[in-house]
């Protein structure tokens, strides 16, 4: 019996040190080409709002975190499959995704996504319609009468809107309101805005309840003090919902 | 110019330079490895012994047919995973969860590969690793498939003399059929050198910065929140630039290969050793 005990005792403890040891470092997994969420910066380092909201969350849950660039298309199977352990690239909550991944609770409210076009008045519903592949955007297009015209990363989305390649182009509006005011009129918003989404969240293996635990409880920090809010209007923008 | 001066040596531009280095060191790594699964396969697939000569065919066939997105997409998840699984089975024999839950892939912290807690450089040398094994086995099972047939093409002739000659299988294998063989794979092998050069953008699916994806980041429109060098819609200035890369580096591996043909012709019992040989007299 006393062995038993010993036993378990030595299990657990040897289970928490696995669990020390495992997230000594916790990788972050980001797209790095979503500006002003993340992008590479002119050092070459990963940069914008989601770099300093990390790094932020990371303090406040004493954890050291390393940043990792991972393909749009394939960052969700190389969290699963342990590259690395959360996302943070402004991935929007889902009930598609939290099938295959756990959520944090969101760190922006549900933001609105926007149509933008060469002119204000293209064709926006059954016009041929870019987005980014594997998005919420991509998805509601799929739903409406439009053609979908499927692009690997939102860059491509604004070069495809500005050569005419497509009528119209649907992303979110925080990453389309620089874009739109540095085309110097080559680009306008179309339409009104449309809610899409649960608000962005980090997203962590589902076997992984822990640091998403730890995590949840620094955004619910960010949120009480108001640092959040402050980190929101400084990146994105002071017309951006905050908390 | 003092402004492209500054432009061009930003630590993202580095990154871009250090990725041509990073093509070349896989392109001399890759090529000789998939040379040996090659002539692993081909041995394999003429083999006297059938359960050889099954794994050789099977492998240059099953490779051969799958496209080569799907296996760049998954296969290399599943190496990583394969890989884990065997280190998990060795180190942590007595763990009790189940390695699959749901959707993930949980091994035990020591199984991991490389450890969670390695700097970021071993990472990216093992995810260099596992686009060498994926590249050489993709390209091993072509390079199989040549030389199967270069091997064939080579005159029974030869090989019945030889064995009148009193040399054995493994004999006539090494002094005849091989030396003789690569003027006859020569072709089809420089055909998969060429298509190996163009295939390295699909390094960027194995998260393996590469050229292809540091131009299409840099070449991007930049507007002036997030950069100090603001600047339109540059890609096809960048790939442009690429082009020449790949255009110069094509034609560098064609004069290449155009020698080596010459030298493997030299006294062989074909139309191109028979014509050296004319106008060497």
């Amino acid at each position: 019996m006393k062995s038993l005990i010993l036993g378990t005792a030595a299990l657990a403890l040897s289970a928490s040190v696995a669990f020390a040891a495992s997230h000594s470092v916790v990788r972050l997994g980001t797209e790095g080409a979503y500006p002003p969420y993340n992008f590479i910066n002119d050092a070459g380092e990963v940069d914008g709002f989601e770099r300093v909201l990390g790094d932020e969350l990371c303090k406040r849950a004493e954890l050291t975190c390393e940043w990792v660039t991972n393909d749009w298309d394939s960052i969700i199977p190389n969290l699963v499959s342990g590259n690395y352990d959360a996302i943070i690239a402004g991935m929007s909550i889902t009930p598609e995704r939290e099938e295959v991944v756990a959520f944090t609770q969101n760190y922006t409210p549900p933001s609105p996504s926007s149509y933008v076009g060469a002119t204000a008045d293209v064709d926006i519903e059954n016009g041929v319609i870019a987005a980014q592949t594997g998005t919420i955007q991509a998805a509601h297009i799929a739903q409406t009468g439009a053609t979908l015209l499927e692009f690997p990363n939102p860059d491509e989305v604004v070069a495809a809107v500005v050569s005419g390649e497509a009528d119209a182009g649907l992303a979110d509006k925080d990453f389309l309101i620089p874009a739109v005011e540095e085309s110097g009129g080559a680009m306008v918003f179309v339409g009104d805005d449309i809610p899409l989404g649960g608000g962005i969240g980090m997203a962590f293996r589902q076997s992984d309840p822990e640091l998403r635990d730890k995590f949840d409880a620094a955004i619910q920090s960010m949120k009480d003090d108001g640092t959040l809010n402050t980190m929101i209007a400084e990146y994105l923008g002071e017309d951006s919902p905050a908390f | 110019m003092q402004w492209f001066a500054c432009y061009l040596t930003t630590g993202k531009h580095m990154g871009f330079y250090v990725s041509f280095g990073t093509v070349l060191l896989l392109l001399a790594i890759t090529a000789p490895t998939a040379l040996a699964f090659g002539f692993a396969a081909a041995g394999a697939a003429r083999s006297a012994v059938a359960p050889l000569r099954w794994i050789g065919k099977a492998y240059i066939a099953i490779v051969r047919g799958v496209p080569d997105i799907a296996f760049f997409l998954f296969f290399v998840i599943a190496l990583d995973q394969a890989f884990e699984w065997m280190r998990h089975k060795v180190k942590c024999a007595d763990w009790d969860q189940p390695i699959r839950q749901g959707n993930d892939f949980v091994v035990c912290a020591a199984a991991k590969l490389p450890l969670g807690n390695s700097p970021q450089w071993m990472h990216e040398t093992y995810g260099f690793f596992l686009a060498v094994l994926t590249f050489s086995i993709v390209f091993g099972a072509f390079a199989g498939n040549v030389l199967f047939g270069a091997m064939r093409a080579v005159p029974h002739a030869q090989l019945e003399t030889a064995a009148a000659y009193g040399m054995s299988r493994r004999q006539v294998f090494w002094r005849i059929l091989v030396p003789q063989m690569w003027v006859f794979a020569l072709p089809g092998l420089s055909n998969l050198w060429m298509v190996l050069i163009k295939a390295t953008p699909l390094l960027f699916l194995l998260g393996v910065e590469d050229i292809v994806y540091w131009a299409r980041e840099l070449g991007g429109a930049k507007t002036p929140r997030f950069t100090d060098y603001p600047h339109g819609d540059w890609r096809m200035w960048y790939f442009l630039a690429l082009l020449i890369f790949y255009l110069a580096f094509t034609r560098v591996s064609e004069v290449v290969l155009g020698r080596l043909m010459a030298r493997l012709t030299h006294g062989q019992a074909t139309t191109g050793g028979e014509a050296q040989r004319k106008a060497a007299t």
